[in-house]
């Protein structure tokens, strides 16, 4: 009994490798006919070899649980059929990726500076004035090249109609990128027949890219600079993550009891030598924890006097303390007019349309669709505090009518799109699972998209909840150059 | 480039690997030892406790000095930090955090034995099932140091591992010497009791040393021989000199050693200049008191010098999982 690709069919959405009349699409030919010889037993062998893999390469998230013992190493669930895209719609999506990324950094830079765009009346002070990420310590301060958010994930979803809109814009600590790396090893060990034909474009330059994008920060560029990753330590569920990029690049992966500031306002890392100066820091904790002089004085994970040894200029970090400013989901609704104000260009990538709460007509008009929206808070990562209107209950429309009465800046709505599909391995059957995908921008001396990025699944079915701590999966991403422009 | 942190992890993980080893076999030698006493015999399990250095704690727990309640806080009682379960624990979150330096087997290993001595805690309450569990612990614990051995490179960390595993011997040493010869010194060497010398075998055989005394002391089992080759003796691991000498080595390969260095030479004159027979009959536990201060210092330098002062393996804790990733 091998797989019935007959029967599949993804009724409720776009998927992203077999057209509605059940063939391949463009250019995926060749994996859906491999796939489709492969029987029962064999697709069985790959998917085992591929949990095996993962196993044996200690590929892990961290789940944090109460009992004392710290966190638990789980092995998370991939998915051995890849997620397949054009190398043409691609390379418009890296321009778009590129030119959101660019006015996303003027944007920053911008506010921590004059506030022209605020001025110009473009940008609405008062959401600046209740924005939970704005720092206003880092007002004044010039990082290198301008860049703030230099490592960015957006997340991408595709609509029904095919159309690739941006959903959010990840600035803070984005993470992911490890798995993106290790399921394209996984894969490589599993489906070597496939890439034989060389047309899958390689993500794994992104090591390197990472870390000349964070040598072009150093604030001494003619030595030679001394790199860090910066972990808020093992129970945070991305640990495994720090300590793969660390290793990737050859640097040290540090706590912040290793580094110090010292009296000349530069940070150094303790060492059995003495202390070694630090020049770029490519941090894995959030803004409020990092300097316990400037921000939470209680934070044991930071580094005392950080904030100044960086304003002095004697240090790069990596996210700039305040990037997360143009985080949050209000923030999210104005890029399209910041990629016009800034860089007078129309805008190549769509954002989903976005109601926002604190307005009164567009307040109203959730309130009343509330079963037809998405609502999610302004500042919550990870898939936390929202409601996805068309599968909660009646109570829970409630709760969030009142939350958002009581607190219309902190929420936004969107209509609820049918995220596109892509045959997933279910209990033996191949079937339609909704994806998203987070490409990776780095931001230095120049601009840097990964090719794909990291395309989570959400395992339920029909369930649009991709992410790692509630039920999420992840699937390899081919960007597949098949000729012609 | 060696990070402090790694440094000062590598250096405890290694140090709690010896102890569970060391803690594991003083219990099988005892279990022992005690089928041969008579049975009114006064000495029992009592001196196992004074060995921990934390007798107080036992008292806090136990209202008996018996056989189950010493065997249980050694092995298992949270209230001893030193206890086998929590070295294991220490061990590992030591190890956890500086996953990458090492094999990868070496992880393994030691998860294994992790899972086994939780599992399995409760065989060692009976005398039928002791043995076995506590083999199984001291065999994990060689496989361990094996594979450090023949597959981990011999570099700087590696130093902190043997500086690590010497100190906790020495220290070990140093302590069932004080215990046990507390209750067993003769006052009159000529006056040995037969059921002495079958403590003063014990003492050797808790060390691991009996097979080794014999081949090269050449004499019977005699109070002040035993304490003559677990001090001075050069080629026993367990020998104090010995690690020692271990430690010097490692100090030679490592920078800024001076301070280290100076407290280690310290205990190095105590160890070789000591009169052991006039020890032997006079202050044997006053000497063993200064020696373990001497080890203190060692301990001292090598955390001012290279760790910078931290609590143990504080930076363990400071991951708490108040940060959310978008993972």
């Amino acid at each position: 009994m091998t797989i019935s690709w007959d029967q599949y069919s993804s009724a409720d959405g776009f998927d992203e490798l077999i057209t509605p009349g059940g063939r391949a699409r463009p250019g995926a030919g060749k994996i859906v006919q491999y796939l489709r010889g492969l029987s029962d037993e064999e697709l069985r062998e790959r998917r085992d070899a591929a949990e095996l893999a993962m196993r044996v390469m200690g590929i892990t998230f961290t789940v944090y649980s109460e009992e004392g013992e710290g966190g638990i190493d789980r092995v998370w669930p991939f998915d051995i059929i890849p997620r397949f895209i054009s190398a043409r719609e691609w390379s418009r999506t890296d321009d778009g990726l590129k030119q959101r990324v660019k006015a996303l950094n003027m944007f920053i830079a911008d506010i921590y500076d004059e506030q022209r765009i605020i001025k110009d009346g473009v940008f609405p002070e008062e959401v600046l004035k209740q924005s939970v990420n704005f720092r206003e310590q880092c007002m004044g301060i010039k990082p290198a090249h301008d860049v703030w958010a230099h490592i960015c994930g957006s997340d991408l979803v595709r609509d029904k109609s095919g159309t690739m809109y941006v959903l959010e814009d990840n600035l803070r600590v984005p993470s992911g990128v490890s798995y993106m790396l290790e399921n394209r090893l996984v894969m490589k060990r599993v489906f070597p027949e496939l890439f034989e034909d060389r047309n899958i474009l390689p993500v794994d330059d992104y090591s390197t890219q990472l870390f000349d994008m964070l040598t072009s920060l150093s604030p001494r560029p003619s030595a030679y600079s001394t790199i860090v990753v910066l972990t808020p330590g093992i129970y945070n569920s991305a640990y495994f993550e720090h300590s793969y990029l660390a290793q990737q690049m050859g640097v040290e992966l540090v706590s912040g009891t290793d580094l110090f500031v010292g009296d000349d306002d530069c940070v150094y890392m303790r060492t059995i030598n003495g202390r070694e100066r630090v020049d770029v820091i490519y941090r894995r904790v959030d803004d409020l924890f990092i300097d316990p002089e400037v921000f939470l004085e209680e934070s044991r994970l930071g580094v005392p006097g950080l904030m100044r040894a960086w304003r002095e200029g004697n240090v790069a970090i990596a996210n700039a303390p305040g990037a997360g400013v143009a985080d949050d989901k209000v923030v999210y609704a104005y890029v399209p007019d910041m990629i016009r104000y800034y860089l007078d260009q129309e805008p190549i990538l769509e954002n989903v349309p976005t109601y926002l709460c604190m307005d009164k007509k567009q307040r109203e008009y959730v309130l009343a669709n509330l079963e037809n929206m998405v609502v999610k808070p302004a500042n919550e990562s990870g898939g936390y505090g929202m409601m996805v209107g068309p599968a909660a209950s009646k109570k829970t429309h409630k709760e969030f009518a009142a939350l958002i009465k009581r607190n219309p800046r902190n929420y936004i709505a969107q209509p609820t799109l049918s995220l596109s599909t892509v045959p997933t391995l279910c209990d033996g059957n191949v079937q339609p699972r909704h994806v998203d995908l987070r490409p990776f921008i780095l931001s230095g001396e120049s601009q840097h998209v990964t090719r794909g990025g990291l395309t989570r699944v959400a395992l339920k079915k029909g369930s649009l909840v991709v992410n790692s701590s509630q039920g999420g999966g992840s699937k390899d991403t081919w960007v597949v150059d098949s000729g012609g422009k | 480039m060696l990070l402090s942190s790694v440094a000062e992890r590598v250096y405890w993980f290694a140090r709690y690997v010896e102890r569970i080893e060391n803690t594991a076999r003083m219990i099988l030698v005892n279990n022992i030892l005690l089928l041969d006493l008579p049975g009114k015999s006064t000495l029992g399990w009592e001196p196992l406790v004074s060995i921990t250095g934390v007798p107080e704690k036992f008292h806090e727990i136990h209202k008996d000095v018996n056989e189950r309640n010493v065997v249980s806080f050694l092995v298992m009682d949270a209230g001893n930090p030193s206890c086998i379960l929590n070295s294991i624990q220490y061990a590992r979150e030591n190890l956890r955090t500086s996953r990458a330096i090492f094999p990868r087997s070496i992880w393994e290993t030691l998860n294994d034995l992790h899972n086994y001595a939780r599992e399995n805690k409760s065989a060692t309450l009976t005398r039928r099932n002791r043995y076995e569990f506590l083999s199984h612990v001291i065999d994990s614990c060689h496989l361990i140091s094996g594979k450090l051995s023949a597959s981990m490179s011999h570099d700087q960390i590696y130093e902190f591992i043997r500086m690590g595993r010497n100190i906790e011997r020495a220290d070990m040493t140093s302590r069932v010497i004080d215990v046990r010869a507390d209750n067993l010194l003769p006052k009159h060497d000529d006056e040995l009791k037969p059921f002495d010398d079958i403590q003063w075998k014990s003492v050797l055989e808790s060390l691991a040393a009996y097979q080794m005394y014999r081949r090269y002391v050449h004499v019977r089992v005699r109070g002040g021989e035993v304490l003559r080759y677990l001090l001075q003796d050069s080629h026993f691991p367990r020998a104090i000199n010995h690690c020692l000498g271990q430690i010097e080595r490692c100090l030679r390969n490592l920078p800024l050693n001076e301070a280290p260095q100076y407290a280690l030479v310290k205990a190095q004159r105590m160890v070789r200049n000591a009169k052991v027979d006039k020890i032997v009959n006079d202050n044997l536990n006053q000497f063993i008191n200064k020696l373990q201060l001497a080890f203190i210092d060692i301990n001292a330098e090598l955390t001012s010098t290279y760790f910078e002062g931290k609590e143990v393996s504080a930076a363990l804790y400071y991951g708490e999982p108040g940060i959310r990733s978008t993972a």
